[in-house]
């Protein structure tokens, strides 16, 4: 197995609010290795957005702020370093593309200063070397004629032309570790599978580490080497992705599976998760999922299940995987 | 509801059924306006001739891309626009030809719910309110029976009496979701216009609301039009589905006829685009060049043809007429 | 069916921790956490009191002029000396403050008026109404104000109309001036409300129009009205005190906090007599003040883009 390049251990990152503290992310521990695509996995509101922010050092304090925890990137605590430093990696060795290319690109900016910006501030490049490289990058993201991108303006280009472009400035420094904040979403299916497609093209040229964070399944399942499913701030499972699907354990990852509709495949009726996702202000010392969960026990309510390997690989948190759990 | 029931209802409420609303040539053009007088320098062309029929009980869907008017038939099919060409027939009666109040009684038999649960709701107004106010306005329900009939359709939609009072802010997403449909649920319409209805919502409360609109369907006998960009929703939910792109029918299937043998490209290119949740799936994806003309300005002859893989001379050319390929199966294209 | 009940169970659960509270209620809380404009309310709520009630405990009366006491420095008797007549200034500056406070509040409630109402026609009938209302706006909007209005205040004292009813013809003109920016405040807020899915929804349910305007339209631009409403007040009273201080508006003997700082363009007054101009200009200065912390921290608990912190 390739060597580690970004472990988080037992993150915590609280929100303030005036209902009381939102911990967004709770206690997350997990990690991505060289040129793996890792998927995080959950719905609106479970901390895997926040989770890259923090890697990102992007919280915006207040009302947010990472109390705990360490982010270790090739063997250095991001947490420890000071702004210099973490600005020098952001954007050079760590990049990030997110979900809307319209708002992430500067309207009043040509496309060629936004992708020769980086090559200058972070390599050091002359402009004629800046240009060349950043005409080598349009072509390499797949859009044709790059010279007269080079000189247009964000609201010239199309959704999928934008998310290409951002794809573009953020390999610009050859980055250890690309994240990918739902880069799809607001794209249409066949934009998608491009995007997609494009990504995972570029993931096996340069060898590129990529945190995708997604709610979609299916991408998840045509991307991802590692999963990371997340709940109510909290990892719930982890797996390969071929043994997530194969064996999902936590119930919520199979609930998950089970509603979503599926092409080809149709059902009379939907299985349905019950309820929905708990408030997350001041959440107890018990299994977030309890009261969803089909399977909920007395331990269910009064403790937080640890997460723990029960296969190769294969860490869930969940009670009914754990001895005391099975005793009842 | 023992599973073989419901395939017969489905099949006596399908294809067999009368047609409540009937679409002929609808066109509707919005007008692009420049320079300093706001002069007219060309139509974007949202829906472009497109014609079809729904029949009392049956849930059509649309499917197509952003940009590929399905939205606008939705509302054009409501006159909460106006056409520019065509004619929407709801129970015989043309629907664009109704006077004021005419239309105005005629609200009460079709409903929509839109798709962004946080812009359907006004902010300031009750829950409890907002779903009664129409019986209200229309007084079909006397003044001091309108609370019960609310609480017996917010029940119906899986929402408890306390949410009564209660402002939409409170809500969740999904939540809200029930609150529009209760709203449009409340003035027993026989058509409801369900418009993206679950693509805000994260997977888990979305499959609530597709049981929650099919069980609606059957125990109330409503007539849907369901449009969504996921194919697997529609699949899901409809009896017969059509597919678009660029304010035009690329083709119109029973649902099953339509998932088991696509005949237009552009349908099989997007079945094909679906990320299906099956790692071990490896499928030959078909992957679409180029991005979606603008429909202001939509390209000559078969407006797929610059994105289309089996493109030839012909399709630049000549628009392929849409036509029955038997099995109530229409495609417009010159290769089907 | 599967689960129907349990759902509901559900839902009682976790909305048990959410108290109701209506979007005016979280208004308040809001602007109740803005120290600077709960201070801004505590000051202006002071002054009125002050205004209103202060001339009723006062042993002076507004016109009695005491010649032997004349030019006074602040002392025991008269708190904020006297002017050139012997008159009591502490008294005047609350009488002042009466009118100006009346002037401020009535000028605006009229352009309220006028600007709400026709912003609304224009954003919701469009067509016509909207091109001839907007054109009359644009039309007010080219007129520079200070010179019509010191017109307007000349034509007055050249009609010779008493200083009393002065008052309200400065407040009808005021008004009027001050409509323009609220109506297209308002008419381009009922622009964007109605583009809205729920005002679709209103459309598709058949909805009256008046039920359209009243219950759905309205409420959701009180928000603006209420901050820029807040705003013109401030803005009237320096109207108000400008035109006072040019001798234009509310003329002696009544007075008014701008035509009692008149005293500083003697220079005898100005320099020897801070007493007779410092005290109105502070009040304008602290009044206006307040009124600005107030609407400013009125748009911020309005404003729904900031979520509830």
């Amino acid at each position: 197995m390739a060597k580690e390049l970004v472990e988080f251990r037992n993150l915590e990152t609280h929100f303030k609010t005036s209902a009381g503290t939102v911990k967004a992310v709770n206690d997350v521990s997990f990690s991505i290795r060289e040129g793996e695509t890792l998927c995080v996995v959950g719905e609106s509101g479970c901390g895997k957005s926040v989770t890259a922010m923090s890697l990102m050092q992007l919280i915006e304090s207040p009302p947010g702020k990472i109390v705990g925890g360490e982010i270790i990137f090739e063997g250095k605590d991001l947490l420890k370093l000071n702004k210099k430093e973490m600005s020098r990696l952001r954007g050079n060795e760590i990049a990030m593309i997110f979900q809307e290319p319209m708002s992430s690109l500067n309207p009043v900016f040509t496309i060629g200063k936004q992708i020769t910006e980086p090559l200058l501030y972070h390599l050091g490049m002359s402009q004629k070397e800046a240009k060349a490289r950043a005409i080598e990058l349009i072509t390499l993201v797949g859009i044709p004629r790059p010279e007269k991108i080079f000189d247009s303006y964000p609201h010239e280009l199309s959704g999928g032309m934008r998310q290409r472009i951002m794809i573009a400035i953020a390999l610009s420094c050859n980055p250890k570790l690309l994240i990918a904040d739902e880069p799809t979403t607001a794209l249409d299916v066949t934009i998608q599978a491009q995007i997609l497609d494009l990504m995972r093209d570029i993931k096996s040229k340069m060898n590129t580490a990529i945190m995708m964070i997604t709610h979609d399944l299916g991408v998840v399942a045509e991307m991802a080497d590692f999963v990371v499913v997340m709940y109510a701030g909290k990892v719930i499972e982890e797996a390969p992705v071929l043994e997530l699907f194969r064996n999902p354990q936590h119930p919520y990852t199979q609930g998950l599976l089970k509603a979503k509709p599926v092409i080809n495949q149709r059902q009379e009726r939907l299985y349905s998760i019950p309820g929905q996702v708990p408030n997350p202000v001041d959440l107890g010392d018990n299994c977030h999922f309890h009261d969803r969960c089909e399977f909920c026990m007395e331990i269910c309510k009064a403790k937080t299940p640890p997460l723990r390997t029960h296969a190769d690989g294969h860490k869930t948190a969940c009670w009914l995987y754990e001895e005391e759990g099975q005793a009842q | 509801m023992s599973e073989s029931v419901v395939q017969l209802d489905k099949q006596q409420n399908g294809a067999g059924g009368e047609p409540l609303i009937q679409v002929d040539n609808l066109k509707k053009y919005f007008p692009i306006t420049g320079g300093v007088f706001q002069r007219k320098v060309g139509d974007v062309k949202a829906v472009d001739g497109v014609s079809f029929t729904i029949n009392k009980g049956e849930s059509f869907g649309l499917v197509g891309e952003s940009g590929c008017g399905k939205s606008t038939i939705g509302r054009t099919l409501l006159r909460l626009n106006d056409k520019t060409e065509g004619t929407v027939t709801f129970e015989g009666q043309d629907l664009h030809e109704l006077s004021k109040s005419e239309l105005r009684k005629m609200r009460t038999k079709m409903q929509i719910v839109f798709q962004d649960p946080f812009s359907s709701l006004n902010p300031r107004i009750k829950v409890g309110e907002a779903i009664g106010e129409a019986l209200v306005d229309h007084g079909l329900v006397s003044r001091k029976d309108v609370k019960q009939r609310v609480i017996e359709t917010m029940k119906i939609c899986g929402l408890a009496e306390y949410h009564y009072d209660r402002f939409p802010h409170e809500f969740s997403g999904g939540q809200r979701q029930r609150i529009g449909i209760a709203r449009a649920l409340i003035m027993n319409p026989e058509f409801i216009v369900a418009d993206e209805p679950v693509s805000a919502l994260d997977v888990s409360i979305q499959a609530q609301i597709i049981n929650l609109m099919s069980d609606l369907q059957r125990e109330k006998q409503l007539t849907y039009l369901f449009i969504s960009h996921d194919l697997s929703v529609v699949e899901h939910l409809c009896n017969r589905v059509g597919v678009m792109y660029l304010g035009t029918m690329m083709e119109m299937a029973p649902t099953e006829e339509l998932f088991s043998n696509p005949l237009h490209p552009y349908t099989k290119a997007l079945m094909s685009a679906i990320p299906v949740p099956d790692p071990t799936l490896k499928r030959e994806r078909i992957v679409l060049q180029g991005d979606i003309p603008s429909p202001a300005n939509p390209p000559s002859g078969c407006k797929f043809h610059t994105r289309c893989p089996m493109a030839s001379d012909i399709c630049k050319q000549q628009v392929p007429e849409y036509r029955n390929m038997g099995n109530d199966h229409f495609v417009a294209c010159h290769f089907a | 069916m599967d689960q129907p009940v349990n759902r509901t169970e559900q839902l009682q659960e976790q909305l048990k921790i959410v108290k109701a509270e209506s979007p005016w209620k979280i208004a308040i809380r809001r602007f109740a956490r803005n120290r600077l404009a709960v201070i801004g309310l505590v000051i202006l709520v002071i002054m009125s009191l002050i205004c209103v009630f202060g001339p009723l405990f006062s042993p002076y009366t507004i016109n009695e002029t005491d010649v032997s006491n004349k030019n006074q420095a602040p002392n025991a008797d008269y708190w904020l000396g006297t002017d050139k007549l012997g008159r009591d200034i502490l008294l005047r500056v609350m009488l002042a403050g009466r009118i100006s406070l009346t002037v401020g509040l009535v000028a605006t409630a009229i352009s309220v008026a006028i600007g709400a109402t026709l912003g609304a026609v224009a954003g919701f009938y469009r067509k016509y109404a909207d091109t001839i209302i907007m054109r009359i706006a644009d039309i007010f909007l080219a007129l520079p104000t200070l010179p019509i209005l010191i017109t307007l205040g000349a034509i007055l004292s050249d009609l010779k109309v008493e200083p009393g009813k002065r008052i309200y013809f400065l407040m009808l003109i005021i008004g009027l001036l001050g409509w323009v920016s609220l109506a297209r405040l308002v008419r381009s807020q009922i622009l964007t409300l109605r583009e809205q899915e729920f005002m679709q929804a209103t459309e598709a349910l058949g909805l009256r129009d008046n039920r359209k305007i009243f219950r759905h339209l309205m409420p959701n631009t009180i928000p603006i009205i209420i901050v820029s409403a807040t705003l013109g007040v401030a803005g009237a009273i320096i109207t108000e005190s400008t035109l006072s201080f040019l001798g234009l508006g509310v003329v002696p003997p009544t007075p008014s906090w701008g035509n009692m700082i008149t005293a500083a363009n003697n220079l005898i007054d100005f320099r020897k007599r801070p007493w007779l101009w410092i005290p109105p200009g502070l009040c304008i200065l602290i009044t206006v003040t307040a009124i600005n912390l107030i609407g400013d921290g009125l748009r911020d608990a309005l404003d729904p883009k900031m979520k509830n912190r």
